[in-house]
């Protein structure tokens, strides 16, 4: 650690001393622990025999290229999904918070110079038109994904419209992510400092213009990174798939469980794959965030207090963003 | 590992002749539309012009339909089916398969997203509310998997004094069925989405007994007797049929026609040898189709 | 639409059941989570590796890999999750105590995905802190306990009790899971019942199941709404 934390002074040589023993004994017992409590009973139920790995690690098994094959297909699955599923959800997403903001600043609209009565049932439908969306999206955050996937695969057959499984799933995915990104979007819209929004007014651009040209691209590069964190949730959801029979990592999975009968194994490598695809993305949206907030440094860009700088030296070398 | 290997050849073999058959060498055999005549209009004249069919079967079922490592589904349920779509004169490969796994078996056969279902799809009352059923075309029972030195329970009354765990599948017959038994769903009950993980359950001691049909329990004993038997005999009758839509009744007809001339010319018995029937089961004599 | 009054008390029971396994799991991950954030914040960097490295795998694993590990992969470690039978707490919600383990593994499950999620926001609350405090605390002796202790908990707990909440809340929602993994009678499970074993009409069990999740999530939600309102109107 060449960076220190605000949290305790630099350990000196007596305490560097004792949390080195200290660390040595702490290892030693844990792993001490793993052998008997994990290795010893995963050993004795023969859960480390190659009959159960070799097909996943060996490569002259000769199932093992068969299995990879599989593996991979489930795993295009799953990042075609994923992919259709963000690229659905950002559209949609962005849509909603223009349109929710758009409304919002129309029930605040007095519609001056209209009689009287249509300005009041403008401003009645606009009001009614806004709390519909916001109840859209309560309804939306708060269910969970499983049972709105579950939902879609099996209502939209009711009502005589059926696709393929992929579509389902992204159809799901796509309804509960567009609207944590409206939300992600909205917040970051109305974070940024009132001046925006009265100088793009002051220089006679409609509210729309202002959204579109003003809020919204500030909105975009100051949730950059939360957006590609919830692009690991995409990633992480996929695997719902296999509720509704689409031929994802984790389904590709649970066939090969069938033949080979190695549950445990096949999970460890899917797991695997997970962590590494999901590690390097939150790097990136780590990465990403640096750049930001160490980018231009306009007076437009209002760079949300800057990270907190507490504990920020350990937040970036231990590699989490926050 | 070996039986999948097998299984594959078989299966690359039945393709070779079918393509061989598409050649023309062999008149009476042949698939490509129009290779046979059908009544106009019907879902087989239909299908074969298609040169197309979606099947709707399980891929976690061993010995009855299951994803090999090849990617293909294998088992009893897909030859029996394979036989009904050679009889459309489609070749093997122009089939898809669909996954249907139990709950949804109805659905996907109301919805037309498949054109007829073979997937341990018993028979009864309720079902044929929605859909039809041609065959049986095998006749299997519930029953009960126990460790090999469980003498606790011999039946599903074992189940009612409220202490015997067991398991099933999310959304099967066999579910429903021992819930008549059971004293108390909330401690006795557990529900899966596959057999596998009720039978892992019962090899650790968290459950007492799986239960389902006889002949998927057979599978599992096959592949490990030193762990699993059966307690007792079957309790219910389960005969398996092909779901097709409840209007079509033509087709309906052609499939009963055809696993007739299936259990007269024997290929209905080669099916069952080279998959389920590996499991031990008696095959017994071929169900009598049921032209309700 | 009459499912919704014949079946009312499976939905209740359903409702019950997911009540009481997010009630568990939201403490259980809570206690976790808080050691897990004075792991990745100690001075000890071998600690601090434990804690990243927890936070890491969980965080990027699904959960239902995590559901998978802990229904089977407990099993072949030869355990029940027996240690969740804590007295009192077992008659009071019945499945704790269960001769069946698959309550008790999905609450490891959720009580170990969660946990991740709740020591980044108990640790984005401690980085709320300014800098100046702990600084100061420092120069005034304080040790690193008594530095948490008496300086940066007390004033970072109120920026990481939004956070927390919408982890809670994803946790009642990603508690649908459980019902694929052996736990019968939950909310999502139900469904699954219902419209497929029982074949009663879809889109009144649709709505009866959603109005179940909804009651939990939505006004956890408002209230959270309130406080972030009137924590941004306090700054």
């Amino acid at each position: 650690m060449s960076q220190q934390s605000v949290l305790y002074d630099v350990p000196g040589p007596r305490q560097r001393r004792l949390t080195l023993i200290g660390s040595a004994v702490a290892t030693v017992l844990l792993l001490v622990g793993a052998y008997f409590l994990i290795y010893r009973p995963l050993n004795d139920k023969g859960q480390f025999s190659m009959e159960l790995w070799g097909p996943l690690v060996d490569p002259s098994n000769e199932n093992f290229s068969l299995v990879w094959d599989r593996i991979g297909t489930g795993f295009q699955n799953t990042l075609t999904a994923a992919a259709l599923a963000i690229v659905s959800s950002l559209v949609v997403g962005t849509l909603l918070a223009v349109l929710r903001i758009q409304l919002k600043s129309l029930t605040r609209r007095r519609f001056t110079g209209l009689a009287t009565p249509l300005s009041y049932l403008l401003r009645g439908l606009s009001t009614l038109l806004s709390a519909v969306t916001r109840v859209c999206v309560e309804v939306f955050r708060g269910l969970p994904v499983v049972i709105t996937i579950f939902f879609v695969a099996r209502g939209f057959p009711e009502f005589g419209v059926s696709f393929d499984t992929l579509w389902y799933l992204v159809i799901g995915l796509t309804i509960y992510n567009s609207v944590v990104i409206a939300e992600i979007l909205r917040s970051g819209m109305e974070g940024l400092p009132g001046g925006q929004a009265e100088a793009a007014a002051a220089i006679g651009l409609s509210p729309l213009q202002t959204t579109r040209m003003i809020l919204l691209p500030q909105a975009f590069r100051i949730m950059l990174p939360a957006l590609i964190s919830q692009l690991v949730v995409v990633l992480k959801d996929t695997s719902l798939g296999f509720i509704i029979s689409y031929e994802e990592t984790l389904n590709i999975g649970k066939q090969i469980i069938g033949v080979l009968d190695n549950p445990i194994q096949v999970y460890v490598v899917i797991a695997v794959m997970f962590i590494v695809v999901n590690y390097a993305l939150s790097k990136l949206a780590q990465y990403v965030q640096r750049r930001l907030s160490r980018g231009r440094k306009t007076a437009g860009t209002p760079a949300q207090d800057p990270p907190p700088a507490a504990l920020m030296s350990q937040s970036e070398s231990t590699g989490q963003g926050i | 590992m070996r039986i999948t290997r097998v299984a594959a050849l078989a299966a690359a073999a039945t393709l070779a002749l079918g393509m061989t058959a598409c050649g023309g060498d062999d008149a009476d055999e042949g698939t490509g539309a129009g290779s046979k005549s059908f009544a106009a209009g019907s879902t087989m004249e239909r299908l074969n012009k298609a040169q197309a069919i979606k099947i709707g079967t399980k891929f976690d079922q061993p010995g009855f339909g299951q994803k090999g490592l090849s990617g293909k589904p294998e088992g009893f349920d897909v030859e029996v089916a394979k036989i009904i779509v050679k009889e459309l004169g489609i070749p093997e490969d122009k089939i898809e398969w669909i996954e249907a796994p139990s709950k949804v078996r109805e659905d996907v056969i109301v919805n037309g997203t498949v054109d007829l279902v073979a997937a341990t799809y018993t028979i009864n009352d309720k079902r044929k509310e929605r859909i039809a059923f041609a065959g049986p075309y095998y006749e299997a029972g519930q029953n009960i998997m126990v460790k090999k030195d469980d003498t606790s329970i011999t039946g599903p009354d074992s189940f009612k004094d409220g202490t015997k765990k067991v398991c099933s599948v999310t959304g099967s017959t066999p579910a429903e069925e021992i819930k008549k038994y059971v004293k108390d769903v909330a401690t006795q009950l557990v529900l899966f989405d596959t057999y596998d993980k009720c039978r892992d359950a019962l090899k650790g001691g968290q459950v007492d007994a799986v239960t389902t049909d006889n002949v998927i329990l057979l599978g599992y004993i096959a592949k490990d007797e030193a762990s699993f038997k059966l307690a007792g005999e079957n309790f219910t009758k389960e005969p398996y049929g092909i779901g097709v839509k409840k209007e079509d009744t033509d087709f309906r007809t052609f499939i009963n026609d055809t696993l007739e001339k299936a259990y007269a010319d024997g290929s209905w018995k080669k099916a069952w040898d080279d998959t389920a029937g590996k499991f031990g089961a008696e095959l017994g004599s071929a169900p009598t189709v049921n032209r309700y | 639409m009459s499912v919704l009054i014949d079946k009312f008390d499976v939905f209740a029971g359903g409702f019950w059941l997911t009540l009481q396994i997010c009630v568990l799991a939201a403490v259980g991950a809570l206690i976790l989570g808080a050691v897990l954030a004075v792991l990745r914040i100690s001075p000890v960097p071998p600690l601090r590796a434990v804690g990243t490295g927890y936070v890491n795998v969980f965080r990027n694993m699904p959960l239902t890999v995590v559901m998978f590990f802990a229904a089977f992969g407990l099993p072949a470690l030869g355990s029940n999750a027996d240690f969740l039978r804590i007295p009192v707490l077992d008659s009071l919600f019945s499945r704790l105590g269960t001769d069946l383990p698959y309550f008790r593994f999905a609450l490891v499950a959720l009580v170990l995905y969660t946990a991740a999620f709740v020591c980044e926001a108990l640790r984005s609350g401690v980085n709320a802190v300014p800098a100046g405090q702990a600084e100061a605390a420092r120069s005034l002796g304080l040790t690193f306990g008594q530095n948490l202790r008496y300086v940066v908990l007390p004033q970072s707990w109120k920026a990481s009790i939004v956070p927390l909440g919408s982890v809670i809340i994803a946790m009642i929602k990603n508690s649908a899971l459980v019902g694929f993994f052996g736990v019968v009678g939950d909310l999502s499970q139900t469904a699954d019942q219902l419209t497929s074993a029982e074949g009663y009409a879809f889109v009144p069990v649709a709505i009866g199941i959603s109005i179940g999740y909804l009651i939990m999530t939505v006004p956890l939600g408002a209230l959270l709404d309130r406080i972030e309102k009137r924590q941004a109107v306090a700054r």
